[in-house]
Protein backbone atom coordinates (compact mmCIF):
# COMPACT_ATOMS: atom_id res chain seq x y z
CA UNK A 1 0.00 0.00 0.00
CA UNK A 2 2.72 2.42 1.05
CA UNK A 3 4.97 1.55 -1.86
CA UNK A 4 2.07 1.75 -4.28
CA UNK A 5 1.31 5.24 -3.05
CA UNK A 6 4.94 6.30 -3.36
CA UNK A 7 5.17 4.90 -6.88
CA UNK A 8 2.02 6.72 -7.90
CA UNK A 9 3.24 9.94 -6.35
CA UNK A 10 6.55 9.89 -8.17
CA UNK A 11 5.02 8.87 -11.49
CA UNK A 12 2.52 11.74 -11.28
CA UNK A 13 5.24 14.26 -10.49
CA UNK A 14 7.51 12.91 -13.22
CA UNK A 15 4.74 12.88 -15.78
CA UNK A 16 3.84 16.49 -15.14
CA UNK A 17 7.53 17.48 -15.16
CA UNK A 18 7.89 15.97 -18.60
CA UNK A 19 4.89 17.91 -19.83
CA UNK A 20 6.36 21.12 -18.39
CA UNK A 21 9.79 20.58 -19.90
CA UNK A 22 8.71 19.23 -23.31
CA UNK A 23 8.25 22.55 -25.16
CA UNK A 24 11.52 23.88 -23.78
CA UNK A 25 13.47 20.83 -24.92
CA UNK A 26 11.83 21.07 -28.31
CA UNK A 27 12.73 24.76 -28.54
CA UNK A 28 16.33 24.09 -27.55
CA UNK A 29 16.64 21.36 -30.17
CA UNK A 30 14.94 23.47 -32.84
CA UNK A 31 17.15 26.47 -32.16
CA UNK A 32 20.14 24.50 -33.47
CA UNK A 33 18.47 23.50 -36.71
CA UNK A 34 18.45 25.11 -40.10
CA UNK A 35 16.01 25.05 -42.98
CA UNK A 36 16.98 21.55 -44.11
CA UNK A 37 16.89 19.86 -40.73
CA UNK A 38 13.51 21.41 -39.92
CA UNK A 39 11.82 20.41 -43.15
CA UNK A 40 13.39 17.00 -43.59
CA UNK A 41 11.31 15.44 -40.82
CA UNK A 42 11.06 15.47 -37.08
CA UNK A 43 14.39 15.15 -35.29
CA UNK A 44 15.49 15.82 -31.76
CA UNK A 45 19.14 15.22 -31.03
CA UNK A 46 21.83 17.35 -32.68
CA UNK A 47 24.84 15.55 -34.22
CA UNK A 48 23.03 12.24 -33.99
CA UNK A 49 19.94 13.11 -35.98
CA UNK A 50 20.85 16.37 -37.66
CA UNK A 51 23.88 18.57 -38.22
CA UNK A 52 23.63 21.46 -35.72
CA UNK A 53 23.71 24.99 -37.01
CA UNK A 54 24.15 28.13 -34.94
CA UNK A 55 22.41 30.38 -37.42
CA UNK A 56 19.36 30.78 -35.18
CA UNK A 57 21.45 32.16 -32.35
CA UNK A 58 23.82 34.27 -34.44
CA UNK A 59 21.00 36.08 -36.16
CA UNK A 60 19.72 37.48 -32.85
CA UNK A 61 22.55 39.94 -32.36
CA UNK A 62 22.96 41.08 -35.96
CA UNK A 63 21.32 44.35 -36.99
CA UNK A 64 18.37 44.07 -39.34
CA UNK A 65 20.40 45.52 -42.24
CA UNK A 66 22.53 42.36 -42.30
CA UNK A 67 19.56 40.07 -42.32
CA UNK A 68 19.50 39.74 -38.56
CA UNK A 69 16.66 40.04 -36.10
CA UNK A 70 17.67 42.55 -33.53
CA UNK A 71 16.02 41.59 -30.27
CA UNK A 72 18.48 43.50 -28.08
CA UNK A 73 16.61 46.75 -28.28
CA UNK A 74 13.15 45.22 -27.73
CA UNK A 75 14.69 43.39 -24.79
CA UNK A 76 15.75 46.60 -23.10
CA UNK A 77 12.45 48.26 -23.97
CA UNK A 78 10.58 45.41 -22.31
CA UNK A 79 12.73 45.55 -19.20
CA UNK A 80 12.35 49.32 -18.97
CA UNK A 81 8.57 49.37 -19.41
CA UNK A 82 8.04 46.45 -17.02
CA UNK A 83 10.23 47.81 -14.26
CA UNK A 84 9.04 51.42 -14.40
CA UNK A 85 5.37 50.56 -14.56
CA UNK A 86 5.72 47.94 -11.80
CA UNK A 87 7.51 50.43 -9.60
CA UNK A 88 4.90 53.15 -10.07
CA UNK A 89 2.06 50.67 -9.62
CA UNK A 90 3.53 49.31 -6.42
CA UNK A 91 4.17 52.72 -4.88
CA UNK A 92 0.71 54.05 -5.70
CA UNK A 93 -0.99 50.72 -5.06
CA UNK A 94 0.64 50.22 -1.68
CA UNK A 95 -0.33 53.70 -0.51
CA UNK A 96 -3.92 53.18 -1.65
CA UNK A 97 -4.03 49.71 -0.12
CA UNK A 98 -2.82 51.09 3.19
CA UNK A 99 -5.55 53.71 3.16
CA UNK A 100 -8.18 51.11 2.28
CA UNK A 101 -7.01 48.75 4.99
CA UNK A 102 -6.65 51.28 7.83
CA UNK A 103 -9.15 54.08 7.34
CA UNK A 104 -12.87 54.11 6.63
CA UNK A 105 -14.13 55.89 3.59
CA UNK A 106 -17.73 56.73 3.08
CA UNK A 107 -19.32 58.77 0.37
CA UNK A 108 -22.98 58.02 -0.13
CA UNK A 109 -23.22 54.29 -0.78
CA UNK A 110 -19.53 53.97 -1.65
CA UNK A 111 -17.57 52.19 1.06
CA UNK A 112 -14.04 50.80 1.39
CA UNK A 113 -14.92 47.49 -0.19
CA UNK A 114 -16.43 49.26 -3.20
CA UNK A 115 -13.27 51.26 -3.76
CA UNK A 116 -11.19 48.09 -3.46
CA UNK A 117 -13.52 46.41 -5.93
CA UNK A 118 -13.14 49.33 -8.30
CA UNK A 119 -9.38 48.84 -8.28
CA UNK A 120 -9.52 45.09 -8.71
CA UNK A 121 -12.30 45.16 -11.28
CA UNK A 122 -9.91 46.77 -13.76
CA UNK A 123 -8.51 43.28 -14.24
CA UNK A 124 -11.86 42.04 -15.56
CA UNK A 125 -11.62 44.32 -18.56
CA UNK A 126 -10.16 42.46 -21.51
CA UNK A 127 -7.34 44.39 -23.18
CA UNK A 128 -9.35 44.61 -26.36
CA UNK A 129 -12.05 46.74 -24.67
CA UNK A 130 -9.51 49.38 -23.74
CA UNK A 131 -7.27 49.15 -26.75
CA UNK A 132 -9.30 51.27 -29.17
CA UNK A 133 -9.95 54.16 -26.76
CA UNK A 134 -6.33 53.97 -25.60
CA UNK A 135 -5.19 54.08 -29.19
CA UNK A 136 -7.15 57.29 -29.80
CA UNK A 137 -6.17 58.78 -26.45
CA UNK A 138 -2.45 58.11 -26.83
CA UNK A 139 -2.67 59.41 -30.39
CA UNK A 140 -4.19 62.63 -29.07
CA UNK A 141 -1.46 62.97 -26.42
CA UNK A 142 1.14 62.02 -29.08
CA UNK A 143 2.26 59.12 -26.91
CA UNK A 144 1.55 56.41 -29.46
CA UNK A 145 4.57 54.28 -30.23
CA UNK A 146 6.49 55.60 -27.21
CA UNK A 147 7.71 53.93 -24.03
CA UNK A 148 5.90 56.51 -21.88
CA UNK A 149 2.58 55.66 -23.47
CA UNK A 150 3.07 51.99 -22.72
CA UNK A 151 4.11 52.68 -19.14
CA UNK A 152 0.89 54.64 -18.69
CA UNK A 153 -1.21 51.79 -20.02
CA UNK A 154 0.64 49.18 -18.00
CA UNK A 155 -0.01 51.09 -14.79
CA UNK A 156 -3.72 50.43 -15.34
CA UNK A 157 -2.87 46.78 -15.86
CA UNK A 158 -0.63 46.39 -12.82
CA UNK A 159 -1.93 48.69 -10.12
CA UNK A 160 -5.00 46.51 -9.45
CA UNK A 161 -2.69 43.57 -8.71
CA UNK A 162 -0.64 45.63 -6.28
CA UNK A 163 -3.78 46.90 -4.54
CA UNK A 164 -5.32 43.43 -4.34
CA UNK A 165 -2.26 41.82 -2.75
CA UNK A 166 -1.39 44.70 -0.45
CA UNK A 167 -4.92 45.22 0.93
CA UNK A 168 -4.97 41.55 1.90
CA UNK A 169 -1.53 41.85 3.37
CA UNK A 170 -2.12 45.02 5.39
CA UNK A 171 -5.30 43.50 6.78
CA UNK A 172 -3.11 40.86 8.36
CA UNK A 173 -0.53 43.30 9.77
CA UNK A 174 -1.81 44.04 13.28
CA UNK A 175 -3.20 47.54 13.72
CA UNK A 176 -1.44 47.80 17.07
CA UNK A 177 1.85 48.34 15.24
CA UNK A 178 0.79 51.64 13.74
CA UNK A 179 -1.16 52.66 16.82
CA UNK A 180 1.92 52.21 19.00
CA UNK A 181 3.96 54.24 16.55
CA UNK A 182 1.38 57.03 16.64
CA UNK A 183 1.37 57.09 20.43
CA UNK A 184 5.15 57.28 20.35
CA UNK A 185 4.78 60.54 18.49
CA UNK A 186 5.10 59.57 14.84
CA UNK A 187 2.84 61.31 12.37
CA UNK A 188 0.83 58.95 10.15
CA UNK A 189 3.38 59.15 7.33
CA UNK A 190 6.26 58.28 9.61
CA UNK A 191 4.25 55.45 11.13
CA UNK A 192 3.64 54.09 7.65
CA UNK A 193 7.16 54.58 6.39
CA UNK A 194 9.16 53.57 9.46
CA UNK A 195 6.99 50.92 11.04
CA UNK A 196 4.40 49.42 8.70
CA UNK A 197 6.47 49.30 5.53
CA UNK A 198 9.43 47.40 7.02
CA UNK A 199 6.95 44.83 8.28
CA UNK A 200 5.44 44.42 4.84
CA UNK A 201 8.47 43.26 2.86
CA UNK A 202 7.01 39.79 2.05
CA UNK A 203 3.82 41.38 0.74
CA UNK A 204 5.80 43.86 -1.31
CA UNK A 205 7.87 41.06 -2.79
CA UNK A 206 4.80 39.11 -3.85
CA UNK A 207 3.17 42.22 -5.27
CA UNK A 208 6.34 43.12 -7.10
CA UNK A 209 6.71 39.63 -8.45
CA UNK A 210 3.16 39.53 -9.81
CA UNK A 211 3.49 43.02 -11.31
CA UNK A 212 6.70 42.05 -13.06
CA UNK A 213 5.21 38.81 -14.38
CA UNK A 214 2.03 40.38 -15.69
CA UNK A 215 3.90 43.35 -17.11
CA UNK A 216 6.49 41.22 -18.83
CA UNK A 217 4.05 38.80 -20.39
CA UNK A 218 1.63 41.34 -21.83
CA UNK A 219 1.44 41.21 -25.59
CA UNK A 220 -1.75 42.78 -26.74
CA UNK A 221 -1.29 46.41 -25.67
CA UNK A 222 2.25 46.47 -26.97
CA UNK A 223 0.95 44.96 -30.20
CA UNK A 224 -1.74 47.60 -30.72
CA UNK A 225 -0.05 50.68 -29.33
CA UNK A 226 3.41 50.50 -30.86
CA UNK A 227 4.56 50.21 -34.48
CA UNK A 228 8.13 50.83 -35.48
CA UNK A 229 9.87 53.23 -33.12
CA UNK A 230 9.38 51.17 -30.02
CA UNK A 231 9.02 47.42 -30.00
CA UNK A 232 8.59 45.18 -27.01
CA UNK A 233 10.01 41.70 -26.88
CA UNK A 234 6.81 39.64 -27.34
CA UNK A 235 5.80 41.73 -30.34
CA UNK A 236 9.24 41.42 -31.88
CA UNK A 237 9.15 37.66 -31.53
CA UNK A 238 5.60 37.14 -32.73
CA UNK A 239 6.48 39.26 -35.75
CA UNK A 240 8.79 36.39 -36.76
CA UNK A 241 5.81 34.08 -36.85
CA UNK A 242 5.03 34.84 -40.49
CA UNK A 243 4.16 32.48 -43.31
CA UNK A 244 7.75 31.37 -43.78
CA UNK A 245 8.70 31.04 -40.16
CA UNK A 246 12.39 30.75 -39.32
CA UNK A 247 11.80 28.15 -36.62
CA UNK A 248 15.41 28.16 -35.50
CA UNK A 249 15.78 31.87 -34.74
CA UNK A 250 12.25 31.90 -33.38
CA UNK A 251 13.13 29.19 -30.89
CA UNK A 252 16.38 30.85 -29.92
CA UNK A 253 14.65 34.20 -29.44
CA UNK A 254 11.89 32.57 -27.41
CA UNK A 255 14.40 30.88 -25.13
CA UNK A 256 16.31 34.10 -24.60
CA UNK A 257 13.13 35.97 -23.82
CA UNK A 258 11.76 33.57 -21.21
CA UNK A 259 15.10 33.29 -19.41
CA UNK A 260 14.98 36.34 -17.12
CA UNK A 261 11.69 35.48 -15.46
CA UNK A 262 12.76 31.94 -14.74
CA UNK A 263 15.00 33.56 -12.15
CA UNK A 264 11.78 34.80 -10.58
CA UNK A 265 10.63 31.19 -10.18
CA UNK A 266 13.74 30.47 -8.10
CA UNK A 267 13.16 33.53 -5.93
CA UNK A 268 9.52 32.57 -5.36
CA UNK A 269 10.48 29.03 -4.38
CA UNK A 270 13.12 30.30 -1.96
CA UNK A 271 10.60 32.46 -0.18
CA UNK A 272 7.99 29.72 -0.24
CA UNK A 273 10.33 27.25 1.41
CA UNK A 274 11.36 29.76 4.03
CA UNK A 275 7.68 30.29 4.77
CA UNK A 276 7.83 34.01 4.15
CA UNK A 277 5.40 34.06 1.26
CA UNK A 278 2.71 31.94 2.74
CA UNK A 279 1.40 34.83 4.76
CA UNK A 280 1.47 37.16 1.83
CA UNK A 281 -0.57 35.18 -0.67
CA UNK A 282 -4.03 34.55 0.56
CA UNK B 1 -7.34 59.49 12.67
CA UNK B 2 -7.18 62.85 11.06
CA UNK B 3 -9.52 63.27 8.13
CA UNK B 4 -6.90 64.66 5.76
CA UNK B 5 -4.28 61.93 5.99
CA UNK B 6 -6.32 59.09 4.63
CA UNK B 7 -6.87 60.91 1.37
CA UNK B 8 -3.16 61.58 1.00
CA UNK B 9 -2.68 57.82 1.02
CA UNK B 10 -5.59 56.86 -1.21
CA UNK B 11 -5.81 59.66 -3.73
CA UNK B 12 -2.58 59.36 -5.73
CA UNK B 13 -3.40 55.83 -6.82
CA UNK B 14 -7.10 56.41 -7.30
CA UNK B 15 -6.59 59.63 -9.26
CA UNK B 16 -3.93 58.16 -11.53
CA UNK B 17 -6.13 55.16 -12.29
CA UNK B 18 -9.21 57.29 -12.84
CA UNK B 19 -7.21 59.81 -14.84
CA UNK B 20 -6.02 57.17 -17.25
CA UNK B 21 -9.29 55.24 -17.41
CA UNK B 22 -11.97 57.89 -17.37
CA UNK B 23 -11.61 58.76 -21.01
CA UNK B 24 -11.49 55.17 -22.32
CA UNK B 25 -14.56 54.14 -20.32
CA UNK B 26 -16.75 57.12 -21.16
CA UNK B 27 -15.56 57.02 -24.73
CA UNK B 28 -16.43 53.32 -25.09
CA UNK B 29 -19.95 53.92 -23.82
CA UNK B 30 -20.38 56.90 -26.16
CA UNK B 31 -18.85 54.98 -29.04
CA UNK B 32 -21.29 52.13 -28.53
CA UNK B 33 -24.09 54.48 -29.64
CA UNK B 34 -22.34 55.48 -32.84
CA UNK B 35 -22.02 53.91 -36.23
CA UNK B 36 -18.29 54.53 -36.61
CA UNK B 37 -16.88 52.23 -39.26
CA UNK B 38 -14.46 52.47 -42.15
CA UNK B 39 -17.05 53.96 -44.54
CA UNK B 40 -18.36 56.40 -42.04
CA UNK B 41 -15.68 57.42 -39.55
CA UNK B 42 -16.81 59.86 -36.89
CA UNK B 43 -18.85 60.06 -33.74
CA UNK B 44 -22.41 60.22 -35.01
CA UNK B 45 -25.35 59.18 -32.90
CA UNK B 46 -27.45 56.26 -34.02
CA UNK B 47 -29.22 55.48 -30.77
CA UNK B 48 -29.46 51.88 -29.71
CA UNK B 49 -29.20 50.47 -33.22
CA UNK B 50 -25.98 48.64 -32.37
CA UNK B 51 -27.56 47.05 -29.34
CA UNK B 52 -30.54 45.90 -31.38
CA UNK B 53 -28.16 44.35 -33.88
CA UNK B 54 -26.24 42.63 -31.09
CA UNK B 55 -29.30 41.14 -29.43
CA UNK B 56 -31.24 40.15 -32.53
CA UNK B 57 -28.78 39.56 -35.31
CA UNK B 58 -25.40 38.43 -34.01
CA UNK B 59 -25.29 34.75 -33.34
CA UNK B 60 -21.52 34.76 -33.73
CA UNK B 61 -20.99 36.91 -30.66
CA UNK B 62 -23.15 34.76 -28.43
CA UNK B 63 -21.51 31.61 -29.76
CA UNK B 64 -18.08 33.04 -29.03
CA UNK B 65 -19.31 33.99 -25.58
CA UNK B 66 -20.56 30.47 -24.84
CA UNK B 67 -17.31 29.05 -26.17
CA UNK B 68 -15.38 31.37 -23.88
CA UNK B 69 -17.52 30.22 -20.96
CA UNK B 70 -16.88 26.59 -21.79
CA UNK B 71 -13.17 27.17 -22.38
CA UNK B 72 -12.50 29.18 -19.24
CA UNK B 73 -14.58 27.03 -16.90
CA UNK B 74 -13.06 23.78 -18.16
CA UNK B 75 -9.47 24.99 -18.18
CA UNK B 76 -9.75 26.65 -14.77
CA UNK B 77 -11.33 23.51 -13.36
CA UNK B 78 -8.48 21.39 -14.77
CA UNK B 79 -5.91 23.87 -13.52
CA UNK B 80 -7.46 23.78 -10.07
CA UNK B 81 -7.49 19.99 -9.85
CA UNK B 82 -3.99 19.57 -11.25
CA UNK B 83 -2.54 22.56 -9.39
CA UNK B 84 -4.03 21.44 -6.08
CA UNK B 85 -2.89 17.86 -6.70
CA UNK B 86 0.67 18.92 -7.49
CA UNK B 87 0.75 21.22 -4.48
CA UNK B 88 -0.32 18.31 -2.26
CA UNK B 89 2.36 16.10 -3.81
CA UNK B 90 5.26 18.46 -3.17
CA UNK B 91 3.85 19.81 0.08
CA UNK B 92 5.37 17.18 2.34
CA UNK B 93 8.36 14.86 2.14
CA UNK B 94 9.34 14.05 -1.42
CA UNK B 95 12.77 13.77 -2.96
CA UNK B 96 14.01 16.79 -4.93
CA UNK B 97 11.17 18.82 -3.40
CA UNK B 98 12.65 22.20 -4.20
CA UNK B 99 13.56 21.19 -7.73
CA UNK B 100 9.99 20.12 -8.49
CA UNK B 101 8.58 23.26 -6.89
CA UNK B 102 10.69 25.51 -9.10
CA UNK B 103 9.97 23.43 -12.17
CA UNK B 104 6.21 23.52 -11.61
CA UNK B 105 6.32 27.31 -11.32
CA UNK B 106 8.22 27.94 -14.52
CA UNK B 107 5.47 27.92 -17.19
CA UNK B 108 3.73 30.80 -15.45
CA UNK B 109 6.86 32.92 -15.81
CA UNK B 110 6.98 32.53 -19.57
CA UNK B 111 5.26 34.89 -21.94
CA UNK B 112 2.11 33.21 -23.31
CA UNK B 113 2.44 34.48 -26.88
CA UNK B 114 6.05 33.48 -27.11
CA UNK B 115 5.42 30.01 -25.74
CA UNK B 116 2.43 29.71 -28.03
CA UNK B 117 4.69 30.31 -31.00
CA UNK B 118 6.72 27.34 -29.78
CA UNK B 119 3.57 25.30 -29.19
CA UNK B 120 2.54 25.99 -32.76
CA UNK B 121 5.67 24.29 -34.01
CA UNK B 122 5.19 21.59 -31.37
CA UNK B 123 1.74 20.72 -32.71
CA UNK B 124 2.72 21.16 -36.34
CA UNK B 125 0.93 18.54 -38.41
CA UNK B 126 3.90 17.08 -40.23
CA UNK B 127 7.00 18.60 -38.61
CA UNK B 128 6.06 18.62 -34.94
CA UNK B 129 7.01 16.09 -32.26
CA UNK B 130 3.40 15.44 -31.19
CA UNK B 131 2.49 13.98 -34.53
CA UNK B 132 5.84 12.27 -34.70
CA UNK B 133 4.65 10.38 -31.64
CA UNK B 134 1.21 9.70 -33.08
CA UNK B 135 2.70 8.51 -36.34
CA UNK B 136 3.97 5.48 -34.40
CA UNK B 137 0.33 4.43 -34.35
CA UNK B 138 -0.19 5.48 -37.93
CA UNK B 139 -2.19 8.54 -36.96
CA UNK B 140 -1.74 12.20 -37.85
CA UNK B 141 -4.31 14.25 -35.95
CA UNK B 142 -4.74 17.69 -37.56
CA UNK B 143 -4.30 19.56 -34.25
CA UNK B 144 -4.75 23.07 -35.47
CA UNK B 145 -7.06 22.64 -38.43
CA UNK B 146 -9.79 20.48 -36.95
CA UNK B 147 -12.64 22.22 -35.14
CA UNK B 148 -12.62 20.15 -31.97
CA UNK B 149 -8.91 19.37 -31.88
CA UNK B 150 -8.02 23.06 -32.25
CA UNK B 151 -10.07 23.79 -29.15
CA UNK B 152 -8.36 20.92 -27.34
CA UNK B 153 -4.96 22.29 -28.35
CA UNK B 154 -5.86 25.72 -27.00
CA UNK B 155 -6.94 24.07 -23.75
CA UNK B 156 -3.72 22.07 -23.44
CA UNK B 157 -1.66 25.22 -23.89
CA UNK B 158 -3.78 27.12 -21.38
CA UNK B 159 -3.47 24.35 -18.80
CA UNK B 160 0.28 24.21 -19.32
CA UNK B 161 0.62 27.95 -18.96
CA UNK B 162 -1.58 28.62 -15.95
CA UNK B 163 -1.65 25.51 -13.77
CA UNK B 164 1.46 26.94 -12.03
CA UNK B 165 -0.56 29.92 -10.88
CA UNK B 166 -3.03 27.63 -9.11
CA UNK B 167 -0.13 25.53 -7.88
CA UNK B 168 1.55 28.58 -6.37
CA UNK B 169 -1.56 29.85 -4.60
CA UNK B 170 -2.51 26.38 -3.31
CA UNK B 171 1.01 25.54 -2.15
CA UNK B 172 1.35 28.88 -0.36
CA UNK B 173 -2.01 28.14 1.23
CA UNK B 174 -1.02 24.63 2.30
CA UNK B 175 2.23 25.89 3.80
CA UNK B 176 0.42 28.45 5.90
CA UNK B 177 -2.13 26.01 7.37
CA UNK B 178 -2.12 25.68 11.16
CA UNK B 179 -0.64 22.43 12.51
CA UNK B 180 -3.17 21.70 15.28
CA UNK B 181 -6.05 20.26 13.21
CA UNK B 182 -3.64 17.78 11.61
CA UNK B 183 -2.31 16.69 14.97
CA UNK B 184 -5.84 16.20 16.23
CA UNK B 185 -6.71 14.13 13.17
CA UNK B 186 -3.54 12.05 13.61
CA UNK B 187 -4.42 11.35 17.22
CA UNK B 188 -7.88 10.24 16.13
CA UNK B 189 -6.11 7.87 13.72
CA UNK B 190 -7.72 9.34 10.61
CA UNK B 191 -6.58 7.88 7.26
CA UNK B 192 -4.94 10.25 4.78
CA UNK B 193 -8.06 10.32 2.63
CA UNK B 194 -10.26 11.23 5.57
CA UNK B 195 -7.69 13.79 6.68
CA UNK B 196 -7.91 15.41 3.27
CA UNK B 197 -11.72 15.45 3.18
CA UNK B 198 -12.30 16.63 6.73
CA UNK B 199 -9.25 18.76 7.48
CA UNK B 200 -7.19 19.91 4.51
CA UNK B 201 -9.96 20.62 2.04
CA UNK B 202 -12.20 22.68 4.34
CA UNK B 203 -9.20 24.67 5.55
CA UNK B 204 -8.24 25.37 1.94
CA UNK B 205 -11.74 26.43 0.91
CA UNK B 206 -11.31 30.21 1.17
CA UNK B 207 -8.02 30.07 -0.74
CA UNK B 208 -9.61 27.84 -3.37
CA UNK B 209 -12.43 30.29 -3.96
CA UNK B 210 -10.04 33.20 -4.27
CA UNK B 211 -7.75 31.32 -6.63
CA UNK B 212 -10.59 30.10 -8.87
CA UNK B 213 -12.14 33.54 -9.15
CA UNK B 214 -8.83 35.17 -10.04
CA UNK B 215 -8.12 32.51 -12.63
CA UNK B 216 -11.61 32.82 -14.11
CA UNK B 217 -11.12 36.56 -14.48
CA UNK B 218 -7.77 36.08 -16.16
CA UNK B 219 -8.89 33.13 -18.28
CA UNK B 220 -11.86 35.03 -19.63
CA UNK B 221 -9.45 37.45 -21.27
CA UNK B 222 -7.77 34.72 -23.30
CA UNK B 223 -6.67 36.28 -26.54
CA UNK B 224 -2.90 36.09 -27.09
CA UNK B 225 -2.87 32.31 -27.25
CA UNK B 226 -5.73 32.12 -29.71
CA UNK B 227 -4.34 34.96 -31.79
CA UNK B 228 -1.09 33.09 -32.39
CA UNK B 229 -2.21 29.49 -32.24
CA UNK B 230 -5.34 29.35 -34.36
CA UNK B 231 -6.42 32.94 -35.14
CA UNK B 232 -9.88 31.87 -34.07
CA UNK B 233 -10.01 29.17 -36.70
CA UNK B 234 -10.66 26.84 -38.32
CA UNK B 235 -13.72 28.87 -39.22
CA UNK B 236 -14.85 30.38 -35.96
CA UNK B 237 -14.34 27.23 -33.93
CA UNK B 238 -11.86 28.69 -31.43
CA UNK B 239 -13.10 32.25 -31.46
CA UNK B 240 -13.68 33.76 -28.02
CA UNK B 241 -15.38 37.04 -27.14
CA UNK B 242 -12.16 39.04 -26.96
CA UNK B 243 -11.04 37.72 -30.30
CA UNK B 244 -14.39 38.43 -31.92
CA UNK B 245 -14.35 41.99 -30.57
CA UNK B 246 -10.81 42.31 -31.93
CA UNK B 247 -11.93 41.17 -35.38
CA UNK B 248 -14.89 43.52 -35.47
CA UNK B 249 -12.98 46.48 -34.09
CA UNK B 250 -9.50 46.30 -35.50
CA UNK B 251 -9.83 44.05 -38.54
CA UNK B 252 -13.18 45.17 -39.93
CA UNK B 253 -13.00 48.63 -38.32
CA UNK B 254 -16.58 48.56 -37.10
CA UNK B 255 -15.38 50.59 -34.15
CA UNK B 256 -18.83 51.67 -32.96
CA UNK B 257 -20.21 48.16 -33.00
CA UNK B 258 -17.15 46.69 -31.31
CA UNK B 259 -17.61 49.23 -28.49
CA UNK B 260 -21.16 47.94 -28.11
CA UNK B 261 -19.82 44.41 -27.88
CA UNK B 262 -17.17 45.45 -25.37
CA UNK B 263 -19.60 47.25 -23.14
CA UNK B 264 -22.17 44.45 -23.18
CA UNK B 265 -19.42 41.91 -22.55
CA UNK B 266 -18.14 43.82 -19.52
CA UNK B 267 -21.59 44.06 -17.97
CA UNK B 268 -22.22 40.33 -18.48
CA UNK B 269 -18.79 39.46 -17.07
CA UNK B 270 -19.23 41.53 -13.93
CA UNK B 271 -22.66 40.05 -13.28
CA UNK B 272 -21.66 36.46 -13.96
CA UNK B 273 -18.45 36.67 -11.93
CA UNK B 274 -20.44 37.98 -8.97
CA UNK B 275 -22.79 35.01 -9.31
CA UNK B 276 -19.94 32.52 -9.70
CA UNK B 277 -18.28 33.94 -6.58
CA UNK B 278 -21.52 33.48 -4.60
CA UNK B 279 -22.01 29.98 -6.02
CA UNK B 280 -18.46 28.86 -5.19
CA UNK B 281 -18.72 30.24 -1.68
CA UNK B 282 -21.82 28.15 -1.27
CA UNK B 283 -20.26 24.85 -2.39
CA UNK B 284 -16.90 25.22 -0.73
CA UNK B 285 -18.20 26.59 2.54
CA UNK B 286 -20.93 24.00 2.96
CA UNK B 287 -18.98 22.28 5.74
CA UNK B 288 -18.62 25.50 7.67
CA UNK B 289 -22.26 26.46 7.58
CA UNK B 290 -23.44 23.34 9.31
Amino acid sequence: MKTLYTTLKYSAVTLWSMFVIAPFLWAISTSFKDFNSVTSGVSYIPWLQFEPSFEGWKVLTKPASEGGINIVEPYFNSIFVTLISSLISIILGTLAAYALSRFTFKAGFVKNSDITFFFISQRIMPPIVLSIPFFLMLGYLSLLDTLMGLVMVYIVLLMPIAVWIMVDFFNKVPREIDETALIDGCNPYQAFYKVVLPNSIPGLIVAGMFCIIFGWIDFFFAFILTFTEVQLLPVAIVALNSSITPWWSLSAAALVSVAPLIVVAFIVERYLSKGNLSGAIK
Amino acid sequence: MNFKHKFVFLMPGLLVLLGILIFPIIFTVRLSFSGWDSFNPGLDFIGIENYIRLFTDDKRFWESFLRLGFLSITTVFLQYIIGFGLALLVWKEIKFKRFFRVLFLIPMMTTPVIMTVIWRTFFHESLGPVNDFFSLFGMAPPWLSHEVLALVTVMIVEVWQWTPFMFLLMLAGLLSLPKEPFLAAAIDGASSIRKFIYVTFPLMAPISIGAIIIRLIEASKIMDTIFVLTSGGPGTSTETSSFYIFIKGLREFQIGYSATLSFTYLIIMIISLTFIAKFLTKIFMKGDAE
